[in-house]
This record gives C-alpha cells, sequence and structure tokens, in this order.
C-alpha cells in the first residue's frame, strides 16, 4: 500500500463499509456481490487487461467469447436471466459483453408479439439458435420515428409483406449487433395495406443465413465503422431489397393485419412504453452512473498520490487534492455520483409503486413517470458526460493516456446523450408536460388543490417566499432553504416560459412556431426543475439514514455541496428577480468554500465505498494500493508498440537517417 | 452538390471569399496558401489509406512516412517562410503529428539557445539533414508543470570527465516526449546537474539513445513507447530510463551555465529563463484553438443544414434541423467564438513578432503582460474550445459519435492542448498573479498600462470588500464597445474581489502561499473575467476596422452574439456587480434570440469562409457537397471489419449454439 494512501484512510470519521452496504442496497448485497466478482475475477478469459491495446475486431470477437463464457459459468452456477448474479457479473466485467441487443430483440417480441409468437420465437433466443439485433434507427433518422422510411408492405396474393429500404436515408443505421452478429432483425417499418399507410410497426426479418452465416437474398448488413468507443459492439448497416416474409412474422399483439390485408388495431402499447421507460432508468443506473463512480475513484486516489509544487517554500511538494482548484474540479462530480444514486433509485422505486395501477390498466401516473424519467435521463448523462471529462483533465497529461482508463470512461459515457433518447428532445417533452401541468392549474384557480398536481411538480402551486430568508452563510446549509429557492427558481422559468409562449401566440404566432421560437427558455426552466427534483431527492433520501449519524454527515456535506455548486453556477437566475440578493450568494459561496476542506478529508473514503474492484476499474492511476507509477510503468510495456518490431524503422526511418547521410 | 447547402450557398448576404480574405489576412495570402494546399492535394506521394481504419501501428508507420517526405517536398516546392511552412503543415498534417518533427521543433532550437558555438558545430549539421533525430525530454511520469520537482539526476564524474544520468525512481522516468517511443535516436534531456557534491538545479544534455544502425537502445538505456492513449495515435510518445549511464562532459549545453573539466561550476550570467519559446508556443495555440474550434463548426452546420429531422408543424416536409432554435441555440454561439478566437489568435501572433522585435532591441518592459497574457489566453480559449468541439459533435446526434464525423478525431487531439505548454489551471494563476501585483501598484498609487489598464479606473475609497459600487455606466446591449465596457467592469470587480479576498486570508493564515491556495477558486475566475474583457475587447476593435460594409454587417452580428451571450452565461456575474439590470440581462436574452434568426440565413456561408479543404476536416458529415448519406454508406463500406461478408469470429456463435 502507497503510505500516501493509506494515510487518507486512516482516520475514518464514518465506516466505509455501512457505506458500501446502503449503496449494495443491503449487506447481503454486497456479500453476493463479491462472491460474483471473486468468481469473475478468478477466470482468465473475463479479464479486461488488454482491452487498451486491442483493436476493433480482437474487442468484438474477446467480447464474444466473454458472453460465452458468462453464459456457461451462469448455466453452470443455476444464475438464470435477469437475476443479481447475472448484473453483478456484467458490472464487474464493466458490460463488455457481446450479444446485448439479442436480450432486447428477445424482450421486444415478449412485449409486442402475440402468445403465439412469443411461443414461436422465445425459447429460439434463450437457446440462442438465433441471435436478434433491434433496427429502428436509420441513417437519415433517429430519435422522430415517424419519420423513418423503411416500408413493409403486404401483398394478399402471397400473404407476404415485402420489406424494404427505398432510399440511402432509409438504411437502419447504428443497432447493436447487427454488423456481423444477428440472424434475424426486428425491424421497424412504415406499414402498408390495402395500400394505406398504418405507421410504424415490428417485423422479423431472418437477415443471415442459419446455416453459413451469409447474408440472405436482398439483405444487405455490415459493419458501420470505427466509432468513439464501444468498440466490442458490431454496430450495423441493413439495406433490404424487397425481402419477402411472411405475414406471420409482424409482431401482433396490439395490431394484426387480416390474410385479406385488412389493417385491426388491438390497442395501444401503453403498458410496453411503462417497460421502456424502467429501461431508461435502469441504463442510467447500470451503464452511465457507474462510469461517473468510476471516473471518480480514479481521479481522487491519483489526486492524492500525484505531487506538484509546493504549498509553502519549506514544504514537500503537496498532494495535488490538497489545492482548492483540484477539489474545485473533483469534489462537486464526487456529490453527483451520490446524488444519481439516490435520484435513479428513487425513481426505479417509484415505477415499482406506480407498477400495481399500470397493470390494471390505469394510466393516470403515466405522464408524470414519462416526464420524469425522460428529463432525469437527460439532466444525468449530461451531468456525467461533463463530469466525467472534468476528472479526466483533472488528472493532466496521464488522463489522457487511455492507461488512465478515464478516456475510455468518457467516449462510453458521452454515447449517452444520444441513445435512448435524444437528449435536447428529452428535455423539450418534459418541459410540455411541465407547461400543461402549469397551465391546468390556471384554468381553473379554484380547484388548482395541492393534490391535483403530480407529487414531483406540485411545489409549482405551493406558496412561494419573493425574497430568500438566509442571513448567515450558515444558513445556506438548511435542506428546505436551498430545496425552496430551486423550487422558487424553476416556478418563475416555468412561468416565464409560458408567458412567453403566450405573448408570441398573442402576437400572433402560430402554435408550433411559437414553440420553436421559445425551445431555449423551455430548456432552461426543464433544467431548474430537474435541479429542484434531484435537490428534493436527496435531501429526502438522507432524512432517512438517522439511524447511521456518521454516514448521514458525511453525505449531508455531499447534498449541501450539489445544492450549492447548481446555485452558483447559476446565480444569474437567482439573482434575477432578487430572490437571492449580491450578498446572499456572497454567503453561499462562502458556505460552498468551507465544504471543501471538509470533504477533503473524507475523500478517498467515499470513493472506497463504491467498491470497485481494481480489475473492474482497470486503471494504472486508480488502484486500490495506490502504486499509480510503477503499473503505469509495467502496462506501458505491455502495449504491442513494445512488444512487437518497428517496421516503421525498417522502412522509413533507416532509409530516412542513412539517404540523407549518403548525401552529406 | 447537396440542393440544401446550394440554397444556403446563394442566400448569403455576404460573398465568404472576401470573408476569407480577411482571415488569411490578405487576398494574396489566400491564393498563396490555396496554391501551396494544390501542390499537397495533387501530389499522389502525399496520398495514404484513410487513418480510421488502421491500427495504431500502421498510423505510426503512415506519419513517420508523411514526416520523411515533407522535408524533402517543402524543400523541392521551395516553402521555407515560416507562414508557408504553416499552410502546408496545416493541410498535410491536419493535426500537426510528426514522429520527426520534434527534431525540429524542438532538438534543434533547444541546442541553438542553449549550446555552444562548438556544440552547434558539432550537431546542429546532422541534427538538420536528419543524420541523427532528436527529441527534447522534459517531463517526468510524477513530474510535469512544477519544473523544480523534476527528478532525474546527471552527475559529474571528474575522473573521466563524463556526467553520470540516472533515473533514480519510478516517477523520474521520462514519460511523454513525442518521438522518443521508437523514432529518435538522441534526446536532449533535462536533469538535476549534480557536481563537486552539490545540487546546482536543471540543465540539459544531449543523450544518445539509440545505436546509429541497428536503432537498438544503447546499454543502460530503456526507452519505449507509452501505450494507447486518447488521441495522437500517429505519434510514438516515450518512456526513457537511464541507469548510470555515461555521456562526455561535451554534452552538457554549456552556452549558459559550465562545468569545467575539474568539476567546478560556473553559474550563468542571467538566471532568467529564455522564455521567449514558451510564450511563442503558446501564443499559437490559441491560433490553434480558433482553427479546432472553427472546423468543429464547419462540421456540425454544414450537416445540421443537410440533416432533416421531425416536424416544426404538423404535416411539412420535416425541417433541417439548422432551423430548430434549439439547435441554432447550440451552434450559433460556438460559430461566434471561433471568429473571436480568430481574430485573438491573429492579434497573439502580431503581438509576439512586435514584442520579441523590442525585446530583441532590449525593451523587456512588455515582456510581463505578454507572458500573463498569453499564459491566461492559452487556458482560455483552449478550455472553451475543449467544451465547444464536444458541443458541435453532441449537436449531430449518433453520427457525431462515428469517426466518419471526424468531431471524435478533432478532440481526442485537440484536448491534450488543455494540459501541455502549462497545465490551464496553473496557466490562470499565472495571469492571476499578473493581476494581483497590477492591483498592488494600482493601491500603491502608480499606474498601470495595457490590457490590465482599467484597474486604474477603480474608485479608490473602498472600505468593505464585500460592498459593490453601483457603476456609473448604462449598457447599451447593441453596441459592442459598450459591451466590452461591461466586461470590462465585471473584470475590473472580479480582481479586485480576488485581491481583497487574498488580503483578508494572508491576515488569517499569516502565509502568504496558503492564503493563495484558499483564494484560488477566486483567483481562477478573475483571470477568467480578465481573459473574457480581452476576447471580446480584440473581436469588437476588428470589427471596427473592417472595410467591406457587407462583412463588417454580418461579424458585428456574431461579435453581439459572442458577448451577449457570455453574459447570458454569467449573468450572475453582471447582476451582482449591478453591471446590468434584471430587465437588460431579459433583454439581452431576447436579443440573443434575434441574433440566431438573423445568423441563420449566412450560417453556412460563414464556415465555407474558414475554406477548409475536405481532406483537412477528415469528415463525412461536413464535406463542402454535402452529400452526407451516400458517403457515409460508401464510407462504412471500406471498414476493415467488411472485408469478409461472414466475420471469423462466427465460430464463436457456432460452438455457443451447440453447448446451451
Amino acid at each position: 500500500m502507497h503510505p500516501d494512501i493509506e494515510s487518507e484512510r486512516h482516520s475514518p470519521s464514518f465506516t466505509v463499509e455501512e457505506l458500501t452496504n446502503m449503496l449494495d442496497g443491503g449487506a447481503q448485497n454486497t456479500a453476493l456481490r463479491r462472491k460474483v466478482e471473486s468468481i469473475i475475477h478468478g477466470e482468465p478469459e473475463l479479464s479486461l487487461k488488454d482491452n487498451y491495446f486491442m483493436t476493433q475486431n480482437e474487442r468484438y470477437e474477446a467480447a464474444v467469447k466473454k458472453k460465452f463464457h458468462i453464459l456457461m459459468l451462469a448455466q453452470r452456477l443455476g444464475w438464470y436471466h435477469g437475476s443479481r448474479e447475472l448484473q453483478y457479473a456484467s458490472r464487474s466485467v464493466s458490460g463488455d459483453l457481446g450479444f446485448g441487443i439479442h436480450h432486447i430483440f428477445q424482450q421486444s417480441i415478449r412485449s409486442l408479439g402475440s402468445e403465439e409468437q412469443i411461443a414461436k420465437w422465445d425459447p429460439l433466443c434463450s437457446k440462442f439458435q438465433i441471435l436478434g439485433t433491434y433496427a429502428q434507427t436509420e441513417m437519415g433518422h433517429g430519435t422522430y420515428l415517424q419519420g423513418l422510411e423503411t416500408e413493409a408492405t403486404y401483398e394478399a396474393a402471397t400473404q407476404e409483406f415485402v420489406v424494404h429500404s427505398p432510399t440511402m436515408t432509409a438504411i437502419k443505421w447504428w443497432p447493436g449487433d447487427l454488423g456481423r452478429s444477428a440472424t434475424h432483425a426486428l425491424v421497424q417499418a412504415q406499414l402498408i395495406c390495402s395500400g394505406a399507410r398504418q405507421g410504424m410497426h415490428a417485423f422479423i426479418v431472418p437477415i443471415r443465413s442459419l446455416d453459413d452465416h451469409s447474408p440472405l437474398p436482398g439483405v444487405t448488413t455490415g459493419d458501420i465503422g470505427p466509432k468513439m468507443d464501444f468498440e466490442h459492439v458490431d454496430n450495423g448497416f441493413l439495406k433490404l431489397d424487397h425481402v419477402r416474409i411472411p405475414r406471420e412474422n409482424m409482431l401482433n399483439r396490439f395490431a394484426k393485419v387480416l390474410p385479406d390485408g385488412t389493417y385491426i388495431k388491438l390497442g395501444v402499447p401503453k403498458s410496453n412504453y411503462f417497460s421502456m421507460v424502467v429501461t431508461r432508468v435502469e441504463i442510467l443506473l447500470s451503464e452511465v452512473l457507474p462510469l461517473l463512480q468510476k471516473a471518480c475513484v480514479i481521479a481522487i486516489r491519483y489526486s492524492v498520490i500525484r505531487h506538484q509544487s509546493r504549498l509553502r517554500p519549506s514544504d514537500p511538494e503537496a498532494k495535488v487534492l490538497d489545492y482548492q482548484t483540484q477539489q474545485q474540479k473533483l469534489f462537486p462530480p464526487l456529490a453527483m455520483a451520490y446524488a444519481f444514486h439516490f435520484v435513479g433509485n428513487h425513481l426505479l422505486e417509484f415505477f415499482h409503486h406506480s407498477k400495481s395501477f399500470i397493470l390494471n390498466r390505469d394510466f393516470t401516473l403515466l405522464p408524470e413517470l414519462h416526464a420524469l424519467s425522460a428529463g432525469l435521463k437527460a439532466m444525468l448523462s449530461d451531468f456525467c458526460i461533463q463530469a466525467v471529462e472534468q476528472c479526466r483533465r483533472a488528472c493532466g497529461g496521464h488522463g489522457y493516456s487511455k492507461l488512465s482508463g478515464l478516456p475510455s470512461l468518457l467516449t462510453r459515457v458521452t454515447a449517452s446523450c444520444t441513445y435512448e433518447g435524444e437528449n435536447t428532445v428529452l428535455y423539450l417533452q418534459t418541459a410540455r408536460f411541465l407547461i400543461k401541468s402549469y397551465r391546468n392549474t390556471q384554468k381553473s384557480p379554484g380547484s388548482a388543490s395541492k393534490g391535483s398536481l403530480p407529487q414531483s411538480i406540485a411545489y409549482l402551486t405551493a406558496p412561494d417566499l419573493a425574497r430568500c430568508p438566509a442571513q448567515t452563510a450558515a444558513d445556506f446549509l438548511r435542506p428546505e432553504l436551498y430545496t425552496t429557492a430551486w423550487a422558487h427558481v424553476a416556478v418563475r422559468l416555468i412561468k416565464d416560459s409560458v408567458r412567453h409562449l403566450q405573448t408570441l401566440r398573442q402576437a400572433g404566432a402560430d402554435e408550433h412556431d411559437a414553440w420553436n421560437q421559445t425551445t431555449v427558455i423551455h430548456i432552461q426552466a426543464t433544467k431548474a426543475h430537474l435541479h429542484y427534483v434531484t435537490v428534493k431527492i436527496f435531501t429526502e433520501a438522507l432524512e432517512k439514514l438517522e439511524s447511521q449519524p456518521a454516514i448521514q454527515q458525511v453525505l449531508r456535506r455531499l447534498c449541501d455541496l450539489y445544492a450549492l455548486h447548481g446555485i452558483l453556477t447559476n446565480a444569474g437566475d437567482f439573482l434575477h428577480d432578487g430572490f437571492l440578493s449580491g450578498a446572499q450568494i456572497d454567503m453561499a459561496r462562502k458556505a460552498y468554500l468551507d465544504l471543501l476542506p471538509l470533504i477533503r478529508k473524507d475523500a478517498i473514503l467515499l470513493t472506497d465505498a463504491f467498491d470497485f474492484t481494481d480489475q473492474c476499474l482497470n486503471s494504472a492511476l486508480g488502484c486500490y494500493d495506490g502504486h499509480a507509477y510503477e503499473r503505469l510503468f509495467q502496462w506501458a510495456q505491455r502495449s504491442p508498440t513494445n512488444t512487437e518490431g518497428n517496421p516503421a524503422y525498417e522502412k522509413y526511418i533507416r532509409p530516412l537517417l542513412q539517404g540523407q547521410r549518403a548525401r552529406l | 452538390m447537396n440542393q440544401d447547402l446550394q440554397k444556403e450557398r446563394a442566400g448569403a448576404s455576404f460573398n465568404p471569399e472576401l470573408l476569407t480574405n480577411v482571415l488569411d489576412g490578405s487576398p494574396e495570402n489566400t491564393r498563396r496558401r490555396r496554391e501551396i494546399e494544390n501542390l499537397i492535394l495533387k501530389d499522389p506521394d502525399f496520398q495514404h489509406e484513410n487513418l480510421n481504419f488502421l491500427s495504431r501501428s500502421q498510423r505510426y508507420e503512415v506519419a513517420v512516412k508523411k514526416s520523411a517526405t515533407m522535408v524533402e517536398k517543402m524543400r523541392k516546392f521551395g516553402i521555407s517562410d515560416a507562414d508557408e511552412v504553416l499552410w502546408f503543415k496545416k493541410l498535410h498534417l491536419v493535426n500537426f503529428v510528426e514522429p520527426v518533427g520534434l527534431n525540429y521543433s524542438m532538438f534543434i532550437p533547444t541546442l541553438l539557445n542553449q549550446g555552444t558555438t562548438a556544440q552547434q558545430e558539432k550537431w546542429l549539421h546532422s541534427s538538420k539533414g536528419l543524420e541523427i533525430i532528436g527529441t527534447y525530454t522534459q517531463t517526468e511520469m510524477g513530474h510535469g508543470t512544477h519544473l523544480r520537482g523534476l527528478e532525474t539526476t546527471a552527475t559529474y564524474d571528474p575522473e573521466t570527465q563524463e556526467f553520470i544520468l540516472n533515473s533514480p525512481t519510478v516517477t523520474s522516468i521520462k514519460w511523454w516526449p513525442g518521438g522518443l517511443g521508437k523514432t529518435s535516436n538522441h534526446a536532449i534531456v533535462l536533469a538535476q546537474l549534480i557536481t563537486q557534491g552539490k545540487c546546482y538545479g536543471l540543465h540539459a544534455f544531449i543523450v544518445p539513445i539509440r545505436e546509429l544502425g541497428t536503432h537498438k537502445p544503447l546499454p543502460g538505456i530503456t526507452v519505449g513507447d507509452i501505450g494507447p492513449k486518447f488521441g495522437y495515435d500517429e505519434m510514438d510518445n516515450g518512456y526513457l530510463k537511464m541507469d548510470s549511464y555515461r555521456i562526455p562532459r561535451e554534452n552538457m549545453l554549456m552556452k549558459h551555465a559550465q562545468v569545467k573539466p575539474d568539476g567546478t561550476y560556473v553559474k550563468p550570467l542571467s538566471n532568467k529563463l529564455t522564455y521567449g519559446t514558451m510564450v511563442f508556443i503558446r501564443a499559437m495555440l490559441v491560433g490553434e484553438s480558433a482553427r479546432c474550434l472553427s472546423k468543429a463548426c464547419t462540421i456540425a452546420i454544414r450537416y445540421s443544414a443537410v440533416r432533416h429531422q421531425s416536424e416544426i408543424k404538423p404535416g411539412e416536409p420535416e425541417p433541417q434541423i439548422l432551423d430548430y432554435q434549439t439547435q441554432q441555440y447550440k451552434l450559433f454561439p460556438l460559430l461566434a467564438t471561433a471568429y473571436a478566437f480568430q481574430f485573438i489568435g491573429a492579434y497573439m501572433k502580431e503581438t509576439y513578432h512586435r514584442i520579441n522585435e523590442d525585446i530583441g532591441h532590449g525593451d523587456l518592459s512588455e515582456l510581463p503582460e505578454l507572458h500573463a497574457l498569453t499564459a491566461g489566453l492559452k487556458a482560455f480559449t483552449s478550455w472553451t474550445t475543449n467544451t465547444a468541439i464536444e458541443a458541435c459533435r453532441m449537436a449531430c446526434g449518433g453520427h457525431g459519435y462515428s469517426h466518419s464525423s471526424g468531431l471524435p478525431n478533432i478532440y481526442v487531439n485537440f484536448t491534450p492542448t488543455c494540459t501541455f505548454e502549462g497545465e490551464n489551471t496553473v496557466m490562470m494563476l499565472q495571469t492571476a498573479r499578473f493581476l494581483m501585483k497590477s492591483y498592488d501598484q494600482v493601491h500603491s498609487g502608480k499606474l498601470v498600462c495595457g490590457m490590465v489598464s482599467y484597474l486604474n479606473d477603480l474608485p479608490s475609497q473602498r472600505i468593505q470588500p464585500q460592498q459593490v459600487a453601483v457603476w456609473p455606466t448604462v449598457v447599451d446591449i447593441n453596441s459592442p464597445n459598450s459591451l466590452t465596457e461591461a466586461y470590462k467592469l465585471r473584470a475590473a470587480r472580479l480582481v479586485e474581489i480576488a485581491a481583497k479576498n487574498l488580503q483578508v486570508e494572508v491576515i488569517h493564515r499569516k502565509s502568504k502561499e496558503v492564503a493563495w491556495n484558499l483564494t484560488s477558486i477566486d483567483l481562477v475566475r478573475a483571470s477568467e473575467a480578465h481573459c473574457h474583457y480581452v476576447a471580446v475587447k480584440l473581436f469588437t476593435e476588428k470589427v471596427l476596422q473592417l472595410q467591406e460594409k457587407s462583412i463588417q454587417a454580418v461579424l458585428r452580428r456574431l461579435c453581439l452574439l459572442y458577448s451577449l451571450y457570455g453574459i447570458s452565461q454569467n449573468a450572475g456575474d453582471f447582476l451582482q456587480g449591478s453591471i446590468m439590470t434584471e430587465s437588460q440581462i431579459t433583454q439581452v436574452n431576447e436579443r440573443i434570440k434575434e441574433l440566431l434568426t438573423e445568423i441563420r440565413p449566412d450560417a453556412v456561408a460563414l464556415v465555407d469562409a474558414f475554406d477548409f479543404q475536405d481532406v483537412t476536416l477528415g469528415s463525412v458529415l461536413g464535406r463542402y457537397d454535402g452529400n452526407v448519406y451516400e458517403n457515409l454508406f460508401e464510407w462504412a463500406k471500406k471498414s476493415p471489419l467488411n472485408k469478409t461478408e461472414v466475420h471469423e469470429s462466427y465460430k464463436h456463435l457456432k460452438s455457443l449454439q451447440s453447448k446451451l
């Protein structure tokens, strides 16, 4: 153990293990997770250590191999699909597994297919007799589903659908597992039957031969080429040239086409929609948040190993974490890493709570669920992307080396700004909900009692103060004070949004132009709302930790920091109507700065509590024992640039050196 | 040509060629730049495979080849003028990544600055002729910006008249130098000089590291590549570990300090480091920020004019995404920033040359300010650009994530600018030191000049540090000059706050250094505000100088947008300082939206004016002709993964099926 990191763990103000248990959702879970991790790390086939040295081809092959290996392990140990064990297994290999979209393919058949269709396809999927992909996004169209161009035209004579990509932009583009793996694709296409367009429907299209894996006639498919990351996934393209599939291959739980071409709608897939919303939150918790947590672990641990310059001329070089500017870079991300843990879990609980209503076909909670999950997905992924990059840059030059693990965390997390819905579009969906809800409260002022608004926006009609009552810096450490401040700003901005929209409408703009001309302010308002929501969830979660005062205290500081950091970076919004005075902003800034040294003391322990194994972090800088430099040197020597010869020397450098010499 | 782009170009309010001339400095420069670019574009020797589809090792090979042919070609084409060399490299190298480059940019200049005439005679000829390839090694694994912390030692042995070089710890291993990993056979090594039992600090030594003829590391030398990085795949950044490695006494660069054969140390006459090179490189990096941001804007704006998505009104065809207010709000402030940085970059270059001439005449008076200004502006522009390139990439949705967009490459190759040539936070604090010094000077009754002269106007009577005076200024949000004043007031205020907080901490902490650390967040804020003011001021001055009316009109809009957007983003500072009122902030936000609409018709022409060749952009999405989708498909087909129809890894799938 490096003495510089050991000293950080000397006098803990709280028990790290307790915090780990809380993050895991109980000591039992921690134990199970560690058991799974030790099994996984005991398998050399599942090691990540060569990842940084592999080509795209090798990464893909390794991920397929790992998936295969884990399936074998699961079969042997009785880990069923969707079990905690498999979730932990996936976490311990950082999700670096093939065939991820295959499961989405299977899931989609279960929710969109009839019982008969499920009976046919589901076992094939489970036994990997077929391998599926979910092909929705096209080269020219993404988030806007109605714009998709792929067509499925029903032909009554043969009882077949003719699936076709009519233009260049209609080529399916980006689906994972499509480039080289999938034998079948669930294709989203415009259904045309009896000459009428019926909108988007899902079709199962066989694309590769089950005998030799070659593309079937009419199918052009391949890999879309190198990307920023996700090199282990074969994102692909799919061009269909009048490919014929039987009528039975249209998934028909919610709509079907009779043999004669009659189209029948069987309902609205609202409950299916619900499962999409849940997936969105699960991805935040499994694919986005852990990347931020890991980045914090690496950057903060490295910051106590790295020494640079002196704080006083007589002292030895200081740990970079002792610099105020370094704390300013790293502690807000750390606070987010905890805040978003509580936000994500709160959302999951909320969804599970509302599930019974949805199953009873009571969809009243759905708009709120949708607005909340859309907005929070956008905000959390935006913040995580920025924070991971901040952690990377806080590691100076070494943060630029892939061996630090940080570039890969960034390139992976940054994809989340578009997948599962482009963030700007998602913010605006939440904005629509907020504006609609606010307008409803205005229509009938008498009936706008608190109860009539969904829980997360009940504050829109709550009594509001015009001025913040804070008189000292210490007042800014009161959760109700900063929560109220965020509520005030959110309400003001939402009202402002509505007013802007009305002004434009009254000036004669049509509804849609007026909306487009006010979207910037809608987004600003939505972000304030989401700030409020996350601060509130974080503070409420901490109130429940009364039985663990030491943990409550250390997390309270992070919560205060999270809230104040938000206020200070958006100070203009708080000063705008005089809610906060200039003097109060200064108080808030003082409270914020005073938190930094307090968090400094617990910083390493707070990152230890995430309990990532060294193998899973896969970072030369962020290992638990602090021996960053030794690892960096050892790992670099494993690079193929060092283990394989230097062909450039023979081809160019030698002739360069010698050719020039001859000429001289 | 894509129809959307054709329409955009036909609808522009100005002729982009005239703006290109402004950016190049003159029509003659534009002509000559294109002439050089065409030489490269037409030369079959410069053709190579798309780097995106090559492994790291292959990319390095291409770079070595480029590096090697370049020297020869420039001689052949008669290109030697500094600007012309730069034009050549911008197109040929795209990212300036050249493994042999350190020989010319660091090894030879250091030899010239610090070597004696005899040493220059011995080494200069062979390094200029590439008989030896040199690099420059300073940074160590454990130490970067703080030079005094470097650990490598060079101990003089009078018996053999040699220096013994050692890397005593893991942290002392030289780490990061470009061209070191695989290419160079000599290195200038910075090491702590020890002679007669005493350490005399950092000095430079010429160290042979690889055997001539075989290129094998010499005994006592451990050298190699530091492994994969975020970007710079083509560069062999390396490590160097020396184990009691001996070099002759003559290999210490002795123009300034000397070690006599008996080991006596002779001090240099002036201890002042020649920070001219450093200032020069930082000044150039401001231009590099401008160039990378301009590229990113070109790609994102062209693609946004080609991409159609969703609907603004039901039933109408899908609009270009550039018609969405949110997309304009993402991109146009960045476009305005790109122009601001272009002009700042040009200004920095001019200023450097002007002051360098003064220095040549023995006038050092402007050097401290130039040093402070380059440090701060390097940090300010590179931080902004770093975030802005990513914003451009994300504005391209999913396709921005593909290497076909070119944006990931621009980003990963640009982002080290935030760390190299001085880590940005450290740079901002250097500027802050200058600002604090200037503030103290004003406080003690002396006037300051240059960009900080606004500090002279600070009201002299300030009793309470937190009390902010109401500024006697009315800001006109349609006047660039008036907005510059507003930024000036903000800078003055934040400098003063930082200075006062620093004083308070000094009184509390009794130690200047501890106080400095506990005020450093305020100090960085002050520096940023100062740099932001300088940026607005320079942009405004440039716009007012422009002769051509149509160009001035369009740039005036960008200048206003740049200034107003900065106010909107930092509204807290302007409100808290009572520089602007709430209703003015509201007007600022409204005016920004109007400007988005006003700039919209010229957006494509504004990026066309940057006049990047398609090869420089390296982007399918940003192609000049706008034929994005066809070429995206063609690009993907070239991916090595598509070489065989059935991928070899199919075997894993087969075996999986048989076992489940």
